[in-house]
């Protein structure tokens, strides 16, 4: 069976005077589906949102619910709802008259109402509050109550714009298990904005990657992480190395990129197909690079061989290899981050974890290491 | 200390006239020359005077009609310059403030004799009514400006038609400034006396014109009296109007 898209949005524009905030935007949200708007500030996210919302009209462009056009619906008729950035709750009503807003707007009859609400309350687990005026809460608290208040009358979708921002690090950690548990309860399709990279992994089915109000990758999390199609994506999600040079060879899905100043690497399983000459640029997590003591003599090391993988890079089969000197180096407690200088003055950052017993830092600034990585590490774009 | 010493002299000479006004109504003595001994019944001879009685009446009924209908029309205005990137209507809204009252005066004489319209309660409301309705304006705008833009739209989204939102939302959270460029309003029309004095005919005088014709005779403890009621009168509304909106009262 064919799986409907619930939103649907086509070719979107905005322009405010010459300033072109959403680009012919399109993306396609399934039922059920926890969608993540993800780009830096200014890229058009919240934008789009309050196009989807009805608060804003495209110059351009049409968005479907359930394959209906609702461009030209006013937002009190469309079936969903949003959470503000600061919650956006009624100051002169109390919790329970903010919650019981959107059913009285609907028509329902008072004991409805009334039960309801406090459904609601026990949902959010603060059925205490009910009397209280939304000054008195706490940040959290607040966004429990807006939640509770767009969920009492069971929209199709919740859009949410940045609500975690406002929250501390604790308090947005704990939320966002609190986020995902609640979609997957009550099964409504979330779309969720946030400039936080690690926040949209953490939570998305998929996530939307904005740039200058254009979508730049539609994808799983995961998928972001491995393959990011292009410089600005490698860059967004996560920590990326990004090394530039171009195509010399390709064979089947094993192409051979000549990167600047650096020499020939092999990078299989590449799902890319250039062309042989083409600009394009190797992304590598530092999680995927090895590093380790210099050795010129092989086996000539020191006793540390022995003890961890760290200490020196053993040749394997199809794997790049350099040399560079630790530049600098951040202990993380669980994890070093080295910045290693390569013979062209790239700096590669790369990541060592401290599990060994007792040892901390491998290296020291100044040391030589060996890096090295496996052709299946990295991954190619564009330039 | 220079500084200080000159502000107390300010104030001095800004309060003490009004601290002897209302000591002297409450002096047993037809002379405001020196203190006798005190007495309520300056108080009480204003309750039997017929003319005194008419004016306070007149007074009340033109503050009430005018601040009722700027307040009104006030809102209006101010709910307009907010949501409108209008330029002329502020002019408008605002020039009777800073205009010159004696300008304002006569402009409105003419304006009525043009018209053909006899001087009474009617024109000295019309003319309240039009140098109220910016303090109102203003009073209104400032606290939209201080709304957060999105409890409007989080109605809206919730289920709220256009007039629902503005019943249910805005117009609760503009009442502090509704309120308090009404009692403004209401203060500024019983205070009058340039504007209403133009604009008055037989049988509309109000309490500050009725105590500047007392006054050309003498000033006696009667007029200290009634002038020491005004006085209260007005504090107690600018305190509530004050309480109501901070906002309105820094701005000025
Ligand atoms: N009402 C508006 N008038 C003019 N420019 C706007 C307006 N709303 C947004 N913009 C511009 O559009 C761009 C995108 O804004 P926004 O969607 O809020 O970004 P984001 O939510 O991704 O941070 C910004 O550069 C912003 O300045
Ligand atoms: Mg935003």
């Amino acid at each position: 069976m064919e799986i409907l898209d619930l939103l649907e949005i086509v070719d979107v524009s905005r322009r405010f005077d010459a300033f072109l905030a959403l680009d012919r935007v399109s993306l396609q949200i399934e039922a059920g589906e926890f969608f993540t708007l993800l780009g830096p500030s200014g890229c058009g996210k919240t934008t789009l949102l309050r196009l989807i919302a009805g608060f804003d009209q495209a110059d351009g462009g049409d968005i479907l619910l359930d394959g209906k056009s609702i461009i030209a619906t006013p937002p009190e008729y469309r079936p969903l709802h949003t959470i503000f950035q600061n919650y956006a709750l009624f100051p002169h009503m109390t919790v329970a008259e903010n919650i019981a807003f959107p059913l009285r707007m609907a028509g329902c009859a008072k004991k409805e109402i009334q039960s309801r609400v406090g459904e609601a309350l026990e949902n959010v687990r603060l059925p205490d509050k009910a009397g209280k005026y939304p000054d008195s809460l706490s940040g959290g608290q607040k966004q429990r109550i807006a939640i509770a208040r767009a969920l009492v009358n069971r929209p199709r979708l919740l859009l949410l714009d940045e609500p975690l921002s406002a929250l501390d690090a604790k308090l947005s950690e704990q939320m966002q298990l609190e986020l995902i548990n609640l979609q997957k309860d009550i099964g409504i399709t979330f779309i969720y904005v946030t400039h936080d990279q690690s926040e949209a992994l953490a939570l998305s089915h998929r996530i939307a990657v904005m740039d200058h109000g254009r979508i730049a990758q539609v994808d799983a999390p995961s998928r972001l992480y491995g393959y990011p199609n292009s410089r600005f994506v490698a860059d967004f999600i996560g920590k990326c190395n990004v090394l530039a040079g171009h195509v010399r060879e390709q064979q089947g899905d094993c192409v051979t990129v000549e990167l600047d100043g650096l020499g020939p690497v092999h990078v299989c399983r590449s799902e890319t197909n250039f062309g042989v000459g083409s600009r394009c640029a190797l992304t590598l997590r530092p999680e995927k690079i090895r590093i380790g003591r210099f050795s010129s003599i092989p086996g000539a090391s020191d006793t540390m061989t022995s003890m961890s993988v760290a200490d020196t890079v053993s040749p394997l089969g199809d794997e790049s290899h350099f040399t560079g000197y630790v530049h600098d180096l951040l202990y993380l407690g669980d994890v070093t981050v080295y910045n290693v200088t390569l013979s062209n003055g790239i700096l590669l950052e790369t990541l060592l974890a401290n599990s060994a017993s007792g040892r901390t830092n491998f290296f020291e600034v100044g040391d030589r290491v060996e890096v090295a990585w496996s052709c299946d590490a990295g991954h190619l774009v564009l330039d | 200390m220079f500084l200080w010493l000159s502000a107390a002299l300010v104030y001095c000479f800004l309060y003490v006239p009004l601290v002897i006004v209302v000591l002297f109504s409450f002096n047993d003595s037809r002379l405001n020359a020196e203190w006798v001994g005190f007495t309520w019944k300056w108080y009480g001879k204003l309750l039997h005077n017929r003319e005194m009685l008419a004016a306070a009446m007149n007074s009340l009924v033109i503050a009430t009609v005018s601040a009722g209908a700027a307040t009104l029309l006030g809102t209006l205005a101010g709910i307009a310059m907010h949501h409108y990137r209008l330029r002329l209507l502020p002019l408008l809204v605002l020039a009777p403030i800073a205009m010159p009252e004696i300008l304002m005066g006569v402009s409105l004489l003419v304006l009525f004799i043009m018209v053909n319209m006899t001087l009474g309660l009617v024109s000295v409301m019309l003319a309240h009514i039009t140098f109220s309705i910016g303090f109102v304006a203003l009073s209104v705008q400032a606290r939209i400006s201080s709304m957060d833009p999105a409890l409007v739209e989080a109605a809206r989204d919730l289920g709220a038609s256009p007039w629902r939102c503005f019943r249910e939302i805005t117009l609760p959270l503009l009442m502090p400034g509704i309120l308090a460029g009404g009692l403004m309003a209401f203060t500024l029309s019983i205070d009058d006396f340039v504007i209403t004095f133009f604009t008055a005919g037989v049988g509309s005088s109000t309490l500050p014109l009725q105590i500047y014709s007392m006054v050309k005779i003498a000033v006696t403890p009667e007029v200290n009296a009634v002038s020491t009621l005004l006085m209260l009168l007005t504090l107690v509304v600018i305190t509530v109007a004050s309480r109501l909106s901070p906002t309105l009262f820094r701005a000025q």
